[in-house]
């Protein structure tokens, strides 16, 4: 198995591109912020680790018995108040100094309500995708989350009221920000500001079940003018051709209608992702795929092939209408 | 002494010093009887020796189990994108994984240490409640039994194959009616609770004999640190583990009553099981940890050749980290959308965990200064734990520091925390405790060669799987998962993380081989094979079942000390 897993991999050559979500190394506030205060803290953990560490090595190799020792036992020493005054009040005035420095950055860093002229966006935590609604816009879209660039001269800065549809699941796209849990009964805040436009990948952070592990997300960083071009797309309905008529019709009478939502079309439903404008997103399946024609047969076809355990149905169509529905989906534009 | 106190077996009337060295008392009779005899002898015994030895070993058993599910998931995990497993067979291997090696390892070993050693250390024949005692170890051993009859039992035999899979806090609503079908998270409340009212009683238990059993002039002052820091394990399953019962209790209100405490559905709390349970679960990190300080502070001094330096530190350390343990619990819940003001105090207050902590590795490695150290197995392991253990204390600073928590908190650096804490820190002094207490137990050494083949092994096996852990987590991967993308930059660290199982498994073979040798071998260990100084070894190995021939009279913390340096003894000093 693993060793079929290793040609695999050395037959396809590896052509993926490297996206690592790492924490140190931030495109926004406030994961800059958080990088370099934890920069300090690891600056202090590692002087702490080499004195203390620095000691036991001494200790231990200074005093191993070495053959020829005498048979003596050696000194015996009890205690010392001195030393372990010392011992007991450096540590209290390192930890009192860290402390201020951590309770400034929280008070910095965590708001609770939004910035005057930030973007506020709703996110919905699901089992196991994420549903994005621009209240200000007035349209719902999922998994691929679309922020503006925030220029520190003309700030832009995007908030998010993190909901959740089922159980908690938890907002983490490590360059942009932190995580902040996502808690059914309750609305959580997470901010953003950042600086440098490209597509950040990160995922659900609270186990939530079977497909916790494809619960991917994408937070795509655009200039203001291809933010609202892109904007506008979206707030528009969907794209109703006529040469795929029968499609539609053949789409808007199976049970898809019953979860998934194509504004200006019969399809109303609401507990799976919004399709209006699928084929503006680079991914299926919450990113578990690549979103193209032969990826949708197979996905609408048997969600269990890319996503085993998805909440989506296999609906047991024949192969001729997946592909007539495929048609009509690759089409929404 | 009044004649009551001494056992009706004949003995030479000879002229004894204060501490018995019972060399001329048959040990047990030869094993002639059937082995249903001996298997009954082992089901009713109620002397605490037998129950420390069955806790341990089938602690040790439930560590062969877990261990094995986890190396299932590194072999999952060694490449992206690998099928290996389902994702809900992974998802119940991670959740079984937890809940063993926390309520069916750590547990039971320290319980079994503390059973075994409390009673000789403080020359009392047997625990306070020796019937209490068996209870406590059935009710663990049926826990963990009903546990693991959920891979069978749980969605009854059609539905073979099942066992929980809500991870080992159980978070609700996840663990609720509505998003876990059918009763494989029954059977994890279940076999907690049960097992967790014999945790209980093993702690009364402890702390009833640590109260009045003590032999003659062992004062409190007196009690060795492995006493002491029972004493305070005990008071923290006392404090800590009602509360965890509540929970559950209540999770099954709602998963059979109708009941709504965390019924998200209909209005109830999602983050009110977080703290129950994390009142129970931080103290419950020093329940386990503590009893591993406890081994250090026993094992360090004797193969340094020296006294424990600033014992009453130490006590004063550990009963301060026990007070701290009830102030801490939601550092485990700093993104979970708590008020800054709250950030705040639990950060700080863990951080302030450091210091008592701290106290501790200085008093340790004051001990080793000026020593004539020894490097016998136990003692490689007690020197590889002063390491890690500070390395896990530091990523435990790193974890507290709030926005540096919110990146790393559910990601795998916390996943290298704790294992730095529990298997570098915890395993590593269970492990430096069984080579150094087996000879007492059962009167065998454990060999030598094969010990240092397990240390070397383990650590270099540990130290690949877990180091690599820290750079995963700050690359962003979340804990969890059961495969991960290509595209994320973690295949080598994973890789790296997953080759190193091998070695740890070679390590635990070597273990097992060391044991099963020992047991063959026969060779006797004598009585005090280390030149140690506390109580235990003042007795035969193995003890006989009364402990001591004669109720031992102590001056010191340390009477072997005394014992064999007549012309210096500790109690002039103290």
């Amino acid at each position: 198995m693993i060793l079929s897993n290793v040609l695999q991999r050395v037959a396809a050559g590896s052509p993926v591109r490297v996206r690592t979500p790492a924490i140190f190394d931030p495109a926004s506030a406030p994961a800059n912020e958080i990088a370099s205060y934890a920069l300090l803290v690891i600056g202090i953990c590692a002087a702490l680790f080499l004195v203390v560490g620095g000691l036991t090595f001494y200790a231990l190799l200074r005093f191993r018995a070495r053959p020829g020792d005498d048979e003596r036992e050696p000194p015996q020493i009890y205690a010392s108040s001195q030393i372990e005054i010392a011992w007991t009040v450096v540590p209290i005035v390192i930890v009192f100094l860290l402390a201020l420095v951590t309770a400034r950055t929280i008070l910095v860093l965590q708001k609770d309500e939004a910035p005057i002229g930030s973007l506020e966006i709703t996110a919905i935590g699901h089992q196991w995708w994420w549903e994005f609604h621009y209240p200000e816009y007035g349209f719902t879209t999922a998994n691929e989350l679309h922020i503006p660039l925030s220029d520190p001269s003309d700030p832009w800065p995007t908030f998010l009221d993190l909901q959740s549809q089922d159980v908690i699941h938890s907002f983490w796209v490590p360059r942009l920000s932190g995580k902040t849990d996502v808690v059914p009964n309750r609305t959580n805040h997470l901010w953003m500001a950042p600086t440098q436009p490209g597509v950040y990948v990160g995922q659900c952070a609270e186990y939530c079940g079977t497909q916790h592990a494809g619960m991917l997300l994408r937070v795509v960083v655009e200039s203001r003018a291809d933010f609202e071009r892109w904007v506008e797309r979206q707030r528009g309905p969907a794209v109703s051709r006529a040469s795929l008529a029968s499609e539609q019709a053949l789409f808007e009478a199976t049970a898809c209608i019953s979860c998934h939502r194509i504004r200006g079309t019969r399809a109303q439903g609401r507990f799976g992702p919004d399709l209006t404008h699928l084929m503006s997103r680079e991914t299926l399946g919450a990113g578990v795929a690549r979103n193209d024609r032969s990826n949708l047969i197979q996905w609408v076809a048997s969600p269990d092939h890319f996503k085993p355990g998805a909440l989506m149905p296999a609906m047991q169509l024949p192969p001729d209408q997946v592909e007539r529905i495929v048609d009509y989906l690759v089409s929404l534009e | 002494m009044s004649a009551i106190d001494r056992p009706t077996i004949d003995r030479p009337a000879i002229d004894r010093p204060a501490i018995d060295r019972p060399d001329s008392i048959p040990s047990e009779p030869p094993n002639e009887r059937s082995w249903t005899g001996v298997l009954h002898e082992w089901v009713t015994t109620v002397d605490h020796k037998r129950l420390g030895i069955l806790y341990i070993g089938a602690g040790l058993i439930f560590f062969l189990i877990g261990g094995l599910e986890a190396a299932a998931m590194r072999w999952q995990l060694a490449f992206p994108g690998n099928d290996a497993l389902s994702p809900e067979e992974f998802n119940r291997l991670f959740t079984m994984h937890g809940t063993t090696m926390v309520f069916l390892v750590g547990m039971p070993i320290i319980t079994g240490f503390g059973n075994y050693l409390i009673p000789l250390m403080i020359g009392a024949r047997d625990m306070a409640f020796p019937r209490l005692n068996a209870w406590g170890f059935w009710m663990f051993l049926f826990g963990g039994l009903l546990l693991y009859f959920s891979y069978f039992g749980s969605t009854g035999l059609y539905g073979a194959g099942s066992a929980p899979d809500v991870g080992w806090f159980a978070y609700t609503p996840l663990s609720g009616k509505a998003f876990s079908r059918g009763n494989a998270t029954d059977y994890w409340i279940l076999g907690i609770l049960i097992s967790g009212f014999g945790s209980m009683s093993g702690a009364i238990n402890m702390l009833t004999t640590s109260f009045t059993m003590r032999c003659k002039g062992m004062t409190l002052a007196r009690m060795p640190l492995l006493v002491w820091m029972m004493v305070v394990v005990s008071l923290l399953i006392l404090i800590a583990m009602p509360p965890l019962t509540a929970a559950q209790v209540m999770l099954l209100f709602d998963r059979f009553l109708g009941a709504h405490f965390f019924d998200t559905q209909a209005g109830g709390d999602a983050v009110l099981w977080q703290h129950f349970f994390w009142f129970f679960g931080h103290p419950e990190v020093y329940i386990l940890m503590i009893p591993g300080f406890a081994y250090a502070s026993e094992i360090i001094p004797v193969f340094s050749r020296k006294v424990i330096f600033g014992y009453s530190a130490m006590v004063a350390a550990t009963v301060m980290i026990g007070l701290l343990s009830f102030g801490v619990w939601a550092h485990h819940m700093l993104a979970v959308g708590m008020n800054r003001g709250l950030n705040i105090w639990f950060g700080a207050i863990t951080m302030l965990v450091g210091v008592p902590t701290g106290i501790k590795l200085f008093n340790w490695i004051a001990t080793l200064y000026g020593g004539k150290i020894r490097f016998r197995v136990p003692m490689l392991f007690c020197a590889a734990f002063l390491v890690q253990f500070l390395l896990a204390g530091l990523t435990g600073i790193m974890l507290a520091a709030v926005p540096f928590d919110w990146q790393l908190t559910d990601s795998y650096f916390v996943v290298a925390h704790f294992h730095y804490v529990l298997i570098g820190g915890l395993l590593f002094t269970i492990f430096a405790a069984i080579y150094y207490w087996f000879p007492k137990m059962t009167g065998f050494m454990l060999d030598e060669k094969l010990g240092r083949w397990h240390f070397w092994l383990f650590l270099a096996g540990f130290h690949l799987t877990f180091t690599t852990m820290h750079v995963q987590g700050m690359l962003g991967m979340p804990r969890r998962i059961y495969t991960y993308p290509a595209d994320r930059g973690w295949d080598l660290w994973n890789l790296i993380s997953s080759l190193g199982v091998i070695f740890q498994a070679a390590g635990v073979l070597c273990f097992a081989a060391a044991v099963v040798l020992a047991l063959r071998r026969r060779e006797p260990a004598g009585d005090d094979p280390w030149d140690a100084w506390t109580l235990e070894w003042a007795t035969s190995s193995p003890p006989p079942a009364y402990n001591f021939a004669e109720t031992p009279v102590v001056r010191s913390r340390r009477p072997l000390w005394d014992e064999k340096h007549p012309e210096d003894p500790d109690w002039k000093y103290e």
